[in-house]
């Protein structure tokens, strides 16, 4: 058994009027490629909120090891809404999250902004305007953005949804890449039950007011669906 | 006789340099958060705090630095959901121009004044005034510097700012505050009517043709630079009025850039 990085006990959230979760149990071990499976509205996006603090718990707790300040997180969420005139080059974008103090960058940082482009296979359209590039060469510089500081856990939420077949598979490669070559923990949402059983090592199904949580190699996709309750 | 010869005119040079300077770096940013309507706001408002500061018997540039910065502030807090800013600042504005001609009439000062606080003027900056503009300025520019990052950030990638954990409230909020003493330094020169074409016209136009930050706040500061001292030596030479050149200079280079633009993107 490997050492959990995340483990989630009895984690419940509510708002007003609306449980999301109740007693929910699961471990994101290191080096996992973990996928959050569930139809639109179950929560999955609320229990990332949860994992990365920007929400408290009402219930159970989630406790991260060795702290949660020592874990770095790296994330590429569901939405952004650059349109065709957003200026920066993919290069200054992807620089974007490196923080520190300095108003230019070291030599360190500029190595680091130079990897996160070569493992995304953006380097030869590094000066392009991000506005200007395809829906799948947009998503690689979001993933290169949150890879640039070298995280422990990478979170995509429904990074693929805006791609098509083509384009998505090119995206999870190079994820699946990562957590094997860079052992990055993955953590990844999407209510796409293939891609889920082809990428993924374990699964956290949820459906309103349940929970499922094990490895993927032991379910096919038709269980998956039973589980989830998503149409394929 | 030289131009540089007399004082006023060297005083008009080193001011509008240093507001230049400020006016492309901050435009950027501006731009970038998609507040030009605010910017236009905020001369207004500025306008209004110059009548209260001479009402009151201080500087116009005192006047203007509170109500702008304290404007800012409310507009920040209250302008939390999107949906709501345009309304609120409308609200704001037309509260903040009432109270300006409501000022200056009891101020007992003369019409020309107040076209002077609106419009710019070149005669009217004196040494103390030229200090007072860079230390403004090197203010401004030293705040500039130490959230450089997390400002890039923020304006630039929102939503990727927020979930990586940076402060973006307290980054907006201090933001507001630099671009409401830029607004105030700067009406120095092209007055509050006119100020806001500084602190948008050359960020947006440098966005066309540089992709990154630090080109883009370079060449704003040059186009804004341009039309300060060319804005300046045509006024000098025709004795028309300053702010009309800076205004044409920056609306060139703007459609200039729209120009190479649709060129580009063409292409």
């Amino acid at each position: 058994m490997t050492e959990p990085l995340i483990a989630v006990q009895h984690l419940g959230i509510s708002f007003p009027n609306n449980q999301v979760f109740k007693d929910l149990d699961f471990n994101i071990e290191q080096g996992d490629f973990l996928t959050v499976i569930g139809e639109n509205g179950v929560g999955k996006t609320t229990l990332i909120r949860a994992l990365l603090g920007m929400i408290k718990p009402t219930a159970g707790q989630i406790n991260y090891y060795p702290s949660k300040k020592a874990i770095k997180v790296g994330y590429v969420p569901q939405f952004r809404n650059l349109d065709q005139e957003y200026p920066l080059t993919i290069e200054d974008f992807v620089s974007l999250n490196l923080k520190g103090w300095r108003p230019w960058l070291s030599k360190a940082e500029r190595q680091q902004v130079a990897t996160a482009l070569a493992v995304t296979n953006l380097k030869k359209i590094r000066q392009r305007p991000l506005g200007m590039v395809s829906g799948g060469e947009k998503q690689r510089a979001y993933l290169a953005q949150a890879i640039v500081q070298a995280p422990q856990l990478l979170i995509l939420d429904e990074s693929t949804a805006s791609l098509d077949n083509e384009m998505k598979y090119e995206l999870l490669n190079l994820v699946q890449n990562l957590n094997q070559t860079s052992n990055i923990t993955v953590f990844f949402v999407t209510p796409d039950l293939p891609l889920a059983k082809q990428y993924a090592k374990h699964y956290l199904a949820l459906k309103p007011g349940q929970q499922q949580f094990g490895a993927l190699a032991d379910m096919s996709v038709e269980q998956l669906k039973e589980v989830t309750n998503v149409n394929v | 006789m030289s131009m540089f010869s007399l004082v006023f005119m060297r005083n008009a040079y080193l001011a509008g340099t240093f507001i230049a300077i400020i006016c492309g770096t901050i435009g950027v940013f501006v731009i970038a958060r998609n507040l030009s309507f605010l910017t236009h706001t905020l001369s207004e408002i500025g306008f209004a705090g110059a009548a209260f500061g001479i009402f009151m018997g201080w500087t116009a540039l005192s006047g203007m630095l509170i109500f702008t910065v304290i404007s800012s502030v409310i507009v920040g807090q209250m302008s939390v959901k999107q949906s709501r800013r345009e309304a609120s600042i409308s609200a704001i504005s037309a509260l903040f121009i009432g109270l300006g001609i409501l000022f200056l009439s009891l101020s007992n000062q003369t019409s020309s004044y107040a076209t002077s606080i609106l419009f710019g003027s070149v005669i009217g900056i004196a040494s103390a005034d030229v200090i007072r503009v860079a230390v403004l300025s090197a203010v401004v520019l030293l705040v500039m510097l130490c959230l450089y990052r997390p400002l890039k950030f923020d304006s630039f990638d929102a939503i990727g700012a927020r979930v990586s954990g940076l402060w973006t409230t307290a980054i907006s909020v201090v933001f507001l505050v630099l671009v409401a003493m830029s607004v105030s330094v700067a009406a120095q020169i092209v007055g509050s009517l006119l100020i806001f074409i500084l602190l948008t016209l050359p960020a947006a136009a440098a966005r066309y043709f540089v992709h990154t930050v630090s080109k883009m706040i370079f060449l704003a500061i040059g186009f804004a630079l341009v039309g300060v001292w060319l804005g300046l030596y045509l006024s000098y030479v025709t004795n028309l009025p300053v702010s009309f050149f800076i205004a044409a200079i920056e609306c060139v280079f703007y459609f200039v850039a729209l120009g190479y633009q649709r060129l580009h993107v063409g292409s």
